[in-house]
Protein backbone atom coordinates (compact mmCIF):
# COMPACT_ATOMS: atom_id res chain seq x y z
CA UNK A 1 0.00 0.00 0.00
CA UNK A 2 2.56 2.53 1.15
CA UNK A 3 4.81 1.71 -1.80
CA UNK A 4 2.23 2.25 -4.50
CA UNK A 5 1.31 5.54 -2.89
CA UNK A 6 4.88 6.80 -2.91
CA UNK A 7 5.44 5.90 -6.54
CA UNK A 8 2.54 8.04 -7.65
CA UNK A 9 2.85 11.68 -6.77
CA UNK A 10 2.84 12.41 -3.06
CA UNK A 11 0.96 15.29 -1.56
CA UNK A 12 3.27 17.78 0.18
CA UNK A 13 1.91 16.62 3.50
CA UNK A 14 2.57 12.96 2.78
CA UNK A 15 6.04 13.88 1.59
CA UNK A 16 6.86 15.78 4.70
CA UNK A 17 5.58 12.85 6.76
CA UNK A 18 7.78 10.43 4.82
CA UNK A 19 10.84 12.60 5.41
CA UNK A 20 10.12 12.90 9.13
CA UNK A 21 9.49 9.16 9.35
CA UNK A 22 12.75 8.21 7.67
CA UNK A 23 14.67 10.73 9.74
CA UNK A 24 13.18 9.34 12.96
CA UNK A 25 14.00 5.71 12.21
CA UNK A 26 17.43 6.53 10.76
CA UNK A 27 19.45 6.38 14.03
CA UNK A 28 17.90 3.06 15.05
CA UNK A 29 18.16 1.45 11.61
CA UNK A 30 21.75 2.60 11.00
CA UNK A 31 22.64 1.43 14.50
CA UNK A 32 21.03 -1.97 14.00
CA UNK A 33 22.81 -2.44 10.68
CA UNK A 34 26.23 -1.59 12.13
CA UNK A 35 25.80 -3.25 15.54
CA UNK A 36 23.76 -6.30 14.60
CA UNK A 37 23.26 -7.07 10.93
CA UNK A 38 26.80 -6.70 9.68
CA UNK A 39 28.06 -8.64 12.75
CA UNK A 40 25.78 -11.60 11.92
CA UNK A 41 27.45 -11.94 8.53
CA UNK A 42 30.88 -11.28 9.98
CA UNK A 43 30.37 -14.04 12.53
CA UNK A 44 29.25 -16.46 9.83
CA UNK A 45 32.25 -15.48 7.69
CA UNK A 46 34.58 -15.84 10.66
CA UNK A 47 33.34 -19.38 11.24
CA UNK A 48 34.84 -20.28 7.86
CA UNK A 49 38.18 -18.74 8.79
CA UNK A 50 41.18 -19.50 10.89
CA UNK A 51 42.31 -16.73 13.20
CA UNK A 52 45.92 -15.86 12.35
CA UNK A 53 48.74 -15.65 14.88
CA UNK A 54 48.34 -12.96 17.56
CA UNK A 55 44.64 -12.83 16.70
CA UNK A 56 45.42 -11.03 13.45
CA UNK A 57 43.81 -11.61 10.09
CA UNK A 58 41.38 -14.24 8.91
CA UNK A 59 42.53 -17.03 6.66
CA UNK A 60 39.73 -18.77 4.79
CA UNK A 61 39.70 -22.47 5.58
CA UNK A 62 36.24 -23.48 4.39
CA UNK A 63 34.35 -25.94 6.55
CA UNK A 64 37.36 -26.99 8.61
CA UNK A 65 36.15 -25.31 11.80
CA UNK A 66 32.84 -27.10 11.50
CA UNK A 67 34.51 -30.40 10.78
CA UNK A 68 36.65 -29.89 13.84
CA UNK A 69 33.67 -29.03 16.03
CA UNK A 70 31.28 -31.68 14.78
CA UNK A 71 33.53 -34.69 14.25
CA UNK A 72 37.14 -33.60 14.87
CA UNK A 73 39.36 -32.89 17.85
CA UNK A 74 37.07 -30.32 19.47
CA UNK A 75 33.91 -32.33 18.92
CA UNK A 76 33.86 -34.22 22.22
CA UNK A 77 33.98 -30.96 24.15
CA UNK A 78 31.42 -29.28 21.90
CA UNK A 79 28.85 -32.08 22.08
CA UNK A 80 29.38 -32.47 25.81
CA UNK A 81 28.78 -28.74 26.34
CA UNK A 82 25.68 -28.83 24.17
CA UNK A 83 24.40 -31.81 26.16
CA UNK A 84 25.22 -30.02 29.45
CA UNK A 85 23.22 -27.03 28.25
CA UNK A 86 20.26 -29.20 27.26
CA UNK A 87 20.30 -30.98 30.62
CA UNK A 88 20.42 -27.64 32.40
CA UNK A 89 17.49 -26.37 30.31
CA UNK A 90 15.42 -29.50 30.90
CA UNK A 91 15.64 -28.95 34.66
CA UNK A 92 15.79 -25.18 35.00
CA UNK A 93 12.85 -24.32 32.73
CA UNK A 94 10.14 -26.74 33.97
CA UNK A 95 10.89 -26.22 37.65
CA UNK A 96 11.13 -22.44 37.45
CA UNK A 97 7.80 -22.43 35.59
CA UNK A 98 5.99 -24.88 37.88
CA UNK A 99 7.07 -23.22 41.14
CA UNK A 100 6.35 -19.76 39.75
CA UNK A 101 2.89 -20.84 38.61
CA UNK A 102 2.09 -22.30 42.02
CA UNK A 103 3.20 -19.10 43.76
CA UNK A 104 1.27 -16.92 41.31
CA UNK A 105 -1.94 -18.92 41.86
CA UNK A 106 -1.47 -18.68 45.62
CA UNK A 107 -0.82 -14.94 45.46
CA UNK A 108 -3.69 -14.20 43.08
CA UNK A 109 -6.21 -13.54 45.87
CA UNK A 110 -6.80 -11.18 48.74
CA UNK A 111 -4.04 -12.13 51.13
CA UNK A 112 -2.21 -10.44 53.96
CA UNK A 113 1.36 -9.56 53.04
CA UNK A 114 0.79 -10.17 49.34
CA UNK A 115 3.03 -7.35 48.17
CA UNK A 116 5.74 -8.32 50.67
CA UNK A 117 5.85 -11.85 49.24
CA UNK A 118 5.97 -10.46 45.72
CA UNK A 119 8.83 -8.11 46.61
CA UNK A 120 10.84 -10.97 48.13
CA UNK A 121 10.30 -13.42 45.27
CA UNK A 122 11.21 -10.82 42.67
CA UNK A 123 14.40 -9.72 44.46
CA UNK A 124 16.88 -11.96 42.54
CA UNK A 125 15.70 -10.27 39.35
CA UNK A 126 17.43 -7.00 40.26
CA UNK A 127 20.62 -8.64 41.55
CA UNK A 128 23.71 -9.11 39.43
CA UNK A 129 24.03 -12.84 38.61
CA UNK A 130 27.73 -12.48 39.39
CA UNK A 131 26.93 -11.66 43.03
CA UNK A 132 24.21 -14.30 43.23
CA UNK A 133 26.58 -16.94 41.90
CA UNK A 134 29.26 -15.92 44.38
CA UNK A 135 27.06 -16.45 47.42
CA UNK A 136 25.67 -19.74 46.09
CA UNK A 137 29.18 -20.97 45.44
CA UNK A 138 29.96 -20.20 49.06
CA UNK A 139 26.79 -21.95 50.24
CA UNK A 140 27.74 -24.99 48.14
CA UNK A 141 31.32 -25.05 49.47
CA UNK A 142 32.16 -28.64 50.33
CA UNK A 143 34.17 -27.99 53.50
CA UNK A 144 32.75 -24.81 54.98
CA UNK A 145 29.49 -24.24 53.12
CA UNK A 146 26.14 -23.62 54.75
CA UNK A 147 24.41 -26.50 53.00
CA UNK A 148 26.77 -29.29 54.03
CA UNK A 149 27.01 -27.91 57.57
CA UNK A 150 23.29 -27.63 58.10
CA UNK A 151 22.54 -31.10 56.79
CA UNK A 152 25.76 -32.76 57.98
CA UNK A 153 26.61 -33.93 54.49
CA UNK A 154 29.87 -33.95 52.58
CA UNK A 155 28.47 -33.48 49.09
CA UNK A 156 30.75 -31.91 46.50
CA UNK A 157 27.93 -29.77 45.11
CA UNK A 158 29.96 -28.02 42.44
CA UNK A 159 32.94 -30.28 41.87
CA UNK A 160 31.20 -33.62 41.45
CA UNK A 161 30.76 -34.01 37.67
CA UNK A 162 27.46 -35.81 38.19
CA UNK A 163 25.71 -33.13 40.20
CA UNK A 164 27.46 -29.82 39.50
CA UNK A 165 25.15 -29.05 36.55
CA UNK A 166 22.17 -29.69 38.81
CA UNK A 167 23.53 -27.39 41.51
CA UNK A 168 23.84 -24.61 38.95
CA UNK A 169 20.35 -25.35 37.62
CA UNK A 170 19.06 -24.84 41.17
CA UNK A 171 20.63 -21.35 41.19
CA UNK A 172 18.98 -20.76 37.81
CA UNK A 173 15.60 -21.84 39.16
CA UNK A 174 16.00 -19.71 42.28
CA UNK A 175 16.87 -16.69 40.10
CA UNK A 176 13.98 -17.07 37.65
CA UNK A 177 11.04 -17.89 39.93
CA UNK A 178 10.15 -14.29 40.79
CA UNK A 179 10.21 -13.03 37.23
CA UNK A 180 8.09 -15.90 35.94
CA UNK A 181 5.71 -15.44 38.85
CA UNK A 182 5.12 -11.78 38.04
CA UNK A 183 4.34 -12.68 34.43
CA UNK A 184 1.94 -15.39 35.62
CA UNK A 185 0.18 -12.98 37.98
CA UNK A 186 -0.29 -10.66 35.01
CA UNK A 187 -1.82 -13.54 33.04
CA UNK A 188 -4.06 -14.61 35.91
CA UNK A 189 -5.50 -11.13 36.26
CA UNK A 190 -6.80 -11.34 32.70
CA UNK A 191 -9.01 -14.32 33.57
CA UNK A 192 -12.55 -13.10 34.33
CA UNK A 193 -13.60 -13.73 37.90
CA UNK A 194 -17.09 -14.93 36.91
CA UNK A 195 -15.63 -18.17 35.56
CA UNK A 196 -14.52 -19.18 39.02
CA UNK A 197 -17.83 -18.14 40.57
CA UNK A 198 -19.72 -20.23 38.04
CA UNK A 199 -17.44 -23.19 38.75
CA UNK A 200 -18.01 -22.78 42.46
CA UNK A 201 -21.76 -22.91 41.94
CA UNK A 202 -21.28 -26.09 39.90
CA UNK A 203 -19.40 -27.52 42.88
CA UNK A 204 -15.95 -27.67 41.31
CA UNK A 205 -13.10 -28.02 43.79
CA UNK A 206 -9.86 -26.07 43.64
CA UNK A 207 -8.04 -28.68 41.59
CA UNK A 208 -10.86 -28.90 39.02
CA UNK A 209 -10.98 -25.12 38.82
CA UNK A 210 -7.25 -25.05 38.13
CA UNK A 211 -7.35 -27.66 35.36
CA UNK A 212 -10.50 -26.47 33.65
CA UNK A 213 -10.18 -22.71 33.96
CA UNK A 214 -6.74 -21.51 35.06
CA UNK A 215 -4.51 -23.89 33.06
CA UNK A 216 -6.16 -23.39 29.63
CA UNK A 217 -6.71 -19.64 30.01
CA UNK A 218 -3.19 -19.12 31.32
CA UNK A 219 -1.63 -21.14 28.49
CA UNK A 220 -0.63 -18.11 26.33
CA UNK A 221 1.39 -16.74 29.27
CA UNK A 222 2.82 -20.18 30.02
CA UNK A 223 3.87 -20.60 26.43
CA UNK A 224 5.52 -17.19 26.31
CA UNK A 225 7.49 -17.95 29.50
CA UNK A 226 8.37 -21.41 28.19
CA UNK A 227 9.70 -20.01 24.94
CA UNK A 228 11.75 -17.15 26.42
CA UNK A 229 12.85 -19.40 29.29
CA UNK A 230 14.18 -22.08 26.94
CA UNK A 231 16.16 -19.55 24.92
CA UNK A 232 17.48 -17.95 28.12
CA UNK A 233 18.55 -21.32 29.53
CA UNK A 234 20.19 -22.43 26.29
CA UNK A 235 22.35 -19.28 26.37
CA UNK A 236 23.21 -19.45 30.09
CA UNK A 237 26.63 -18.00 30.85
CA UNK A 238 26.93 -15.80 33.96
CA UNK A 239 26.13 -18.46 36.57
CA UNK A 240 28.30 -21.06 34.85
CA UNK A 241 31.22 -18.69 34.50
CA UNK A 242 31.10 -17.48 38.10
CA UNK A 243 30.58 -20.87 39.73
CA UNK A 244 32.85 -23.06 37.60
CA UNK A 245 36.55 -22.20 37.88
CA UNK A 246 38.88 -23.17 35.09
CA UNK A 247 40.45 -25.68 37.47
CA UNK A 248 37.17 -27.31 38.54
CA UNK A 249 37.29 -31.03 37.77
CA UNK A 250 33.58 -30.99 36.90
CA UNK A 251 34.00 -28.21 34.33
CA UNK A 252 33.79 -30.32 31.18
CA UNK A 253 30.67 -32.12 32.37
CA UNK A 254 29.01 -28.86 33.42
CA UNK A 255 30.00 -25.94 31.21
CA UNK A 256 27.39 -24.53 28.88
CA UNK A 257 27.83 -23.96 25.18
CA UNK A 258 28.09 -20.17 25.65
CA UNK A 259 30.81 -20.72 28.27
CA UNK A 260 32.69 -22.77 25.67
CA UNK A 261 32.11 -20.01 23.12
CA UNK A 262 33.56 -17.46 25.58
CA UNK A 263 36.59 -19.63 26.31
CA UNK A 264 37.41 -20.13 22.64
CA UNK A 265 36.73 -16.54 21.56
CA UNK A 266 38.15 -14.48 24.39
CA UNK A 267 40.42 -16.65 26.52
CA UNK A 268 42.13 -18.68 23.82
CA UNK A 269 41.58 -15.97 21.21
CA UNK A 270 40.50 -18.54 18.65
CA UNK A 271 37.68 -16.47 17.19
CA UNK A 272 37.15 -18.80 14.24
CA UNK A 273 36.26 -21.65 16.58
CA UNK A 274 34.20 -19.31 18.77
CA UNK A 275 32.21 -18.11 15.77
CA UNK A 276 31.62 -21.71 14.72
CA UNK A 277 30.21 -22.59 18.13
CA UNK A 278 27.91 -19.58 18.12
CA UNK A 279 26.63 -20.41 14.63
CA UNK A 280 25.90 -23.97 15.75
CA UNK A 281 24.12 -22.61 18.83
CA UNK A 282 22.01 -20.20 16.78
CA UNK A 283 21.05 -22.96 14.35
CA UNK A 284 20.08 -25.14 17.30
CA UNK A 285 17.97 -22.36 18.85
CA UNK A 286 16.29 -21.72 15.49
CA UNK A 287 15.42 -25.40 15.31
CA UNK A 288 13.94 -25.31 18.82
CA UNK A 289 12.01 -22.12 18.01
CA UNK A 290 10.62 -23.73 14.86
CA UNK A 291 9.56 -26.77 16.87
CA UNK A 292 7.95 -24.57 19.53
CA UNK A 293 5.96 -22.73 16.86
CA UNK A 294 4.68 -26.12 15.71
CA UNK A 295 3.42 -27.11 19.13
CA UNK A 296 2.11 -23.63 19.92
CA UNK A 297 -1.29 -24.36 18.38
CA UNK A 298 -1.69 -27.53 20.39
CA UNK A 299 -0.40 -26.08 23.62
CA UNK A 300 -2.12 -22.72 23.70
CA UNK A 301 -5.86 -22.78 24.27
CA UNK A 302 -7.80 -20.85 21.65
CA UNK A 303 -11.44 -20.37 22.68
CA UNK B 1 -21.30 -22.35 57.55
CA UNK B 2 -18.96 -22.73 60.52
CA UNK B 3 -17.13 -25.61 58.92
CA UNK B 4 -16.83 -23.70 55.66
CA UNK B 5 -15.20 -20.81 57.51
CA UNK B 6 -12.85 -23.13 59.36
CA UNK B 7 -11.93 -24.84 56.12
CA UNK B 8 -11.21 -21.51 54.50
CA UNK B 9 -9.05 -20.40 57.43
CA UNK B 10 -7.11 -23.67 57.26
CA UNK B 11 -6.64 -23.15 53.52
CA UNK B 12 -5.28 -19.64 54.08
CA UNK B 13 -2.91 -20.97 56.72
CA UNK B 14 -1.55 -23.59 54.30
CA UNK B 15 -1.06 -20.92 51.65
CA UNK B 16 0.86 -18.77 54.11
CA UNK B 17 3.05 -21.69 55.13
CA UNK B 18 3.98 -22.42 51.50
CA UNK B 19 4.69 -18.74 50.84
CA UNK B 20 6.74 -18.34 54.01
CA UNK B 21 8.86 -21.42 53.24
CA UNK B 22 9.50 -20.06 49.75
CA UNK B 23 10.33 -16.63 51.17
CA UNK B 24 12.89 -18.20 53.46
CA UNK B 25 14.49 -20.03 50.53
CA UNK B 26 14.67 -16.74 48.64
CA UNK B 27 16.05 -14.76 51.60
CA UNK B 28 18.63 -17.22 52.97
CA UNK B 29 21.30 -16.57 50.30
CA UNK B 30 21.04 -12.82 50.90
CA UNK B 31 21.13 -13.26 54.67
CA UNK B 32 24.12 -15.59 54.39
CA UNK B 33 25.89 -13.08 52.16
CA UNK B 34 25.48 -10.32 54.76
CA UNK B 35 26.24 -12.52 57.79
CA UNK B 36 29.41 -13.90 56.22
CA UNK B 37 30.51 -10.39 55.28
CA UNK B 38 30.42 -9.44 58.95
CA UNK B 39 32.56 -12.31 60.20
CA UNK B 40 36.30 -12.85 60.40
CA UNK B 41 37.56 -15.38 57.91
CA UNK B 42 38.41 -17.71 60.76
CA UNK B 43 34.81 -17.63 61.91
CA UNK B 44 33.44 -17.99 58.39
CA UNK B 45 35.31 -21.26 57.91
CA UNK B 46 34.85 -22.64 61.40
CA UNK B 47 32.99 -25.87 60.99
CA UNK B 48 32.98 -26.99 64.57
CA UNK B 49 31.28 -25.12 66.20
CA UNK B 50 29.31 -23.89 63.23
CA UNK B 51 28.38 -20.23 63.63
CA UNK B 52 25.31 -18.84 61.95
CA UNK B 53 25.71 -15.38 63.48
CA UNK B 54 29.05 -13.64 63.89
CA UNK B 55 30.37 -14.55 67.32
CA UNK B 56 33.38 -12.31 67.86
CA UNK B 57 31.75 -8.98 67.13
CA UNK B 58 30.24 -7.76 63.88
CA UNK B 59 33.06 -6.77 61.58
CA UNK B 60 31.61 -3.87 59.64
CA UNK B 61 35.14 -2.80 58.74
CA UNK B 62 35.24 -5.66 56.18
CA UNK B 63 33.18 -3.41 53.92
CA UNK B 64 35.64 -0.56 54.27
CA UNK B 65 38.59 -2.83 53.51
CA UNK B 66 37.01 -4.19 50.35
CA UNK B 67 35.83 -0.72 49.34
CA UNK B 68 39.39 0.61 49.47
CA UNK B 69 41.26 -2.34 48.05
CA UNK B 70 38.95 -2.58 45.06
CA UNK B 71 38.18 1.09 44.60
CA UNK B 72 34.44 0.69 44.62
CA UNK B 73 33.99 4.41 44.01
CA UNK B 74 35.27 3.96 40.45
CA UNK B 75 33.19 0.82 39.96
CA UNK B 76 30.04 2.62 41.09
CA UNK B 77 30.88 5.58 38.86
CA UNK B 78 31.47 3.34 35.82
CA UNK B 79 28.31 1.32 36.39
CA UNK B 80 26.24 4.44 36.95
CA UNK B 81 27.58 6.13 33.81
CA UNK B 82 27.05 2.98 31.76
CA UNK B 83 23.45 2.80 32.97
CA UNK B 84 22.94 6.51 32.34
CA UNK B 85 24.23 6.44 28.75
CA UNK B 86 22.49 3.17 27.89
CA UNK B 87 19.15 4.48 29.21
CA UNK B 88 19.48 7.85 27.43
CA UNK B 89 20.49 6.24 24.12
CA UNK B 90 17.78 3.59 24.32
CA UNK B 91 14.98 5.98 25.24
CA UNK B 92 16.00 8.63 22.72
CA UNK B 93 16.43 6.41 19.66
CA UNK B 94 13.56 4.07 20.54
CA UNK B 95 11.01 6.80 21.13
CA UNK B 96 11.77 8.44 17.78
CA UNK B 97 11.76 5.19 15.85
CA UNK B 98 8.77 3.87 17.78
CA UNK B 99 6.77 6.99 16.93
CA UNK B 100 7.67 6.75 13.25
CA UNK B 101 6.83 3.04 13.05
CA UNK B 102 3.68 3.44 15.09
CA UNK B 103 2.15 6.60 13.62
CA UNK B 104 3.79 7.76 10.39
CA UNK B 105 3.73 6.58 6.80
CA UNK B 106 6.99 6.43 4.93
CA UNK B 107 8.48 4.33 2.16
CA UNK B 108 10.09 1.06 3.26
CA UNK B 109 8.36 1.10 6.63
CA UNK B 110 7.45 -2.60 6.66
CA UNK B 111 10.86 -3.80 5.53
CA UNK B 112 12.65 -1.62 8.04
CA UNK B 113 10.38 -2.78 10.84
CA UNK B 114 11.03 -6.39 9.93
CA UNK B 115 14.74 -5.66 10.55
CA UNK B 116 13.77 -4.66 14.08
CA UNK B 117 11.80 -7.87 14.60
CA UNK B 118 14.55 -10.08 13.20
CA UNK B 119 17.13 -8.56 15.55
CA UNK B 120 14.90 -9.43 18.51
CA UNK B 121 14.74 -13.06 17.46
CA UNK B 122 18.47 -13.66 17.06
CA UNK B 123 20.44 -14.63 20.19
CA UNK B 124 22.79 -11.78 21.13
CA UNK B 125 25.87 -14.03 21.31
CA UNK B 126 26.18 -13.95 17.53
CA UNK B 127 26.94 -10.19 17.59
CA UNK B 128 29.62 -10.22 20.25
CA UNK B 129 32.83 -11.13 18.40
CA UNK B 130 32.39 -8.51 15.64
CA UNK B 131 31.23 -5.89 18.17
CA UNK B 132 34.37 -6.57 20.16
CA UNK B 133 36.50 -6.32 17.01
CA UNK B 134 34.89 -2.97 16.12
CA UNK B 135 35.44 -1.53 19.59
CA UNK B 136 39.00 -2.74 19.58
CA UNK B 137 39.67 -1.26 16.11
CA UNK B 138 38.30 2.06 17.35
CA UNK B 139 40.76 1.87 20.23
CA UNK B 140 37.82 1.99 22.63
CA UNK B 141 38.64 -1.00 24.83
CA UNK B 142 38.51 0.11 28.47
CA UNK B 143 36.53 3.27 27.64
CA UNK B 144 32.99 4.26 28.50
CA UNK B 145 32.14 4.40 24.79
CA UNK B 146 33.22 0.79 24.43
CA UNK B 147 31.02 -0.25 27.35
CA UNK B 148 27.96 1.58 26.01
CA UNK B 149 28.55 0.54 22.38
CA UNK B 150 26.22 -2.50 21.94
CA UNK B 151 23.41 -0.54 23.61
CA UNK B 152 23.49 2.56 21.41
CA UNK B 153 20.22 1.51 19.80
CA UNK B 154 17.60 -1.02 20.80
CA UNK B 155 15.37 -3.14 18.61
CA UNK B 156 13.41 -4.33 21.60
CA UNK B 157 12.81 -0.76 22.87
CA UNK B 158 11.72 0.33 19.41
CA UNK B 159 9.18 -2.48 19.38
CA UNK B 160 7.97 -1.61 22.89
CA UNK B 161 7.55 2.10 22.07
CA UNK B 162 5.90 1.34 18.72
CA UNK B 163 3.23 -0.64 20.57
CA UNK B 164 2.91 2.26 23.04
CA UNK B 165 2.39 4.84 20.29
CA UNK B 166 -0.06 2.66 18.40
CA UNK B 167 -2.27 2.53 21.48
CA UNK B 168 -2.77 6.29 21.57
CA UNK B 169 -6.03 7.78 20.20
CA UNK B 170 -5.94 9.22 16.68
CA UNK B 171 -7.91 12.44 17.14
CA UNK B 172 -5.28 13.96 19.42
CA UNK B 173 -2.84 14.24 16.58
CA UNK B 174 -5.46 15.32 14.09
CA UNK B 175 -6.47 18.23 16.30
CA UNK B 176 -2.85 19.31 16.52
CA UNK B 177 -2.44 19.07 12.74
CA UNK B 178 -5.44 21.36 12.25
CA UNK B 179 -3.82 23.78 14.66
CA UNK B 180 -0.82 23.85 12.29
CA UNK B 181 1.66 21.68 14.14
CA UNK B 182 4.22 19.84 12.02
CA UNK B 183 5.25 16.24 12.67
CA UNK B 184 8.14 17.21 14.92
CA UNK B 185 5.98 19.43 17.11
CA UNK B 186 3.23 16.84 17.31
CA UNK B 187 5.77 14.26 18.40
CA UNK B 188 7.56 16.42 20.92
CA UNK B 189 4.67 18.21 22.59
CA UNK B 190 1.74 15.85 22.29
CA UNK B 191 2.63 12.24 21.61
CA UNK B 192 5.92 11.72 23.43
CA UNK B 193 4.67 12.86 26.85
CA UNK B 194 1.81 10.35 26.57
CA UNK B 195 4.12 7.33 26.28
CA UNK B 196 5.82 8.09 29.55
CA UNK B 197 4.94 4.73 31.11
CA UNK B 198 6.44 2.79 28.18
CA UNK B 199 9.57 4.94 28.45
CA UNK B 200 9.86 4.29 32.18
CA UNK B 201 9.51 0.56 31.53
CA UNK B 202 12.20 0.66 28.86
CA UNK B 203 14.45 2.76 31.09
CA UNK B 204 14.19 0.37 34.05
CA UNK B 205 14.62 -2.66 31.82
CA UNK B 206 17.70 -1.16 30.15
CA UNK B 207 19.19 -0.11 33.50
CA UNK B 208 18.75 -3.53 35.10
CA UNK B 209 20.13 -5.27 32.01
CA UNK B 210 23.21 -3.01 31.92
CA UNK B 211 23.74 -3.56 35.64
CA UNK B 212 23.53 -7.36 35.39
CA UNK B 213 25.49 -7.87 32.19
CA UNK B 214 28.73 -9.76 32.71
CA UNK B 215 30.26 -10.91 29.43
CA UNK B 216 30.44 -7.58 27.60
CA UNK B 217 32.12 -5.55 30.40
CA UNK B 218 34.57 -8.43 30.96
CA UNK B 219 35.77 -8.29 27.37
CA UNK B 220 35.25 -4.59 26.52
CA UNK B 221 36.61 -3.18 29.79
CA UNK B 222 38.97 -5.70 31.37
CA UNK B 223 40.93 -3.10 33.39
CA UNK B 224 39.95 -2.65 37.03
CA UNK B 225 39.61 1.14 36.59
CA UNK B 226 37.36 0.86 33.54
CA UNK B 227 35.05 -1.98 34.37
CA UNK B 228 31.64 -2.38 36.03
CA UNK B 229 30.54 -3.90 39.33
CA UNK B 230 29.53 -7.24 37.78
CA UNK B 231 32.77 -7.76 35.91
CA UNK B 232 34.81 -6.61 38.91
CA UNK B 233 33.19 -9.31 41.04
CA UNK B 234 34.42 -11.93 38.60
CA UNK B 235 37.96 -10.62 39.04
CA UNK B 236 37.72 -10.42 42.80
CA UNK B 237 36.61 -14.00 43.00
CA UNK B 238 39.89 -15.00 41.40
CA UNK B 239 41.93 -12.91 43.81
CA UNK B 240 40.14 -13.43 47.12
CA UNK B 241 39.23 -17.02 46.45
CA UNK B 242 39.69 -18.09 50.08
CA UNK B 243 38.73 -14.90 51.89
CA UNK B 244 34.99 -15.47 52.13
CA UNK B 245 34.03 -12.42 54.23
CA UNK B 246 35.76 -10.10 51.73
CA UNK B 247 34.05 -11.74 48.76
CA UNK B 248 30.66 -11.55 50.41
CA UNK B 249 31.26 -7.93 51.42
CA UNK B 250 32.08 -7.14 47.79
CA UNK B 251 28.94 -8.93 46.61
CA UNK B 252 26.80 -6.99 49.09
CA UNK B 253 28.35 -3.70 47.97
CA UNK B 254 27.72 -4.62 44.32
CA UNK B 255 24.02 -5.38 44.66
CA UNK B 256 23.05 -2.99 47.48
CA UNK B 257 22.37 0.17 45.41
CA UNK B 258 20.08 -1.65 42.98
CA UNK B 259 18.27 -3.46 45.79
CA UNK B 260 17.61 -0.17 47.61
CA UNK B 261 16.31 1.48 44.44
CA UNK B 262 14.17 -1.59 43.80
CA UNK B 263 12.63 -1.59 47.27
CA UNK B 264 11.74 2.12 46.92
CA UNK B 265 10.36 1.90 43.38
CA UNK B 266 9.22 -1.72 43.45
CA UNK B 267 5.92 -1.08 41.71
CA UNK B 268 7.61 0.56 38.73
CA UNK B 269 10.32 -2.12 38.70
CA UNK B 270 7.99 -5.07 38.73
CA UNK B 271 5.67 -3.53 36.15
CA UNK B 272 8.52 -2.20 34.03
CA UNK B 273 10.31 -5.52 33.82
CA UNK B 274 7.12 -7.54 33.48
CA UNK B 275 5.67 -5.40 30.68
CA UNK B 276 9.00 -5.28 28.92
CA UNK B 277 9.21 -9.04 29.25
CA UNK B 278 11.23 -11.11 26.89
CA UNK B 279 14.92 -10.58 26.70
CA UNK B 280 16.69 -10.88 30.00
Amino acid sequence: MANTKTKTKMTPRARSEAIWGLAFVAPTIIGLIILNFIPVFQTIWQSFCKTGDFGKGNIFIGLKNYQNMVTGTASAEMWQSLWNTIKYTLVQVPFSIAIAMLLAVLLNRKLKGRSVYRTIFFLPMVCAPAAVAMVWKWIYNQQFGLLNNLFHTKTAWISDPNIAWLSIAIIGIWSAIGYNMVLFIGGLQEIPHDYYEAALIDGANGWEQFWNITWPLLSPTTFFILQTGIIGALTVFDLMFMVMDKTNVALSKTQSIVYLFYTYSFTENNKGAGATIVVILVLFIMLITFFLQKIEKKFVYHP
Amino acid sequence: MESYKAKKAAGTAVIHIVLIVMSIIMIVPFAWMILTALKTNQEAISVNPFYILPHNGWHWENFGTVWKSYNFLILYKNTLLLIFFRVVCACLTATMAGYAFGRLNFPGKNILFSLVLVQMMVPAQIFIIPQYTMVSKLGAINTMFGLVFPGLVTAFGTYLLKVGYEGLPKDLEEAATIDGCNVGQRFLYIMMPLTRSSMVSLGIFTAVFAFKDLMWPMIAAPNAEATTLSAALAKMQGQYSNDYPSMMAAAVLAILPMVIIYVIFQKQFVEGIATSGGKL
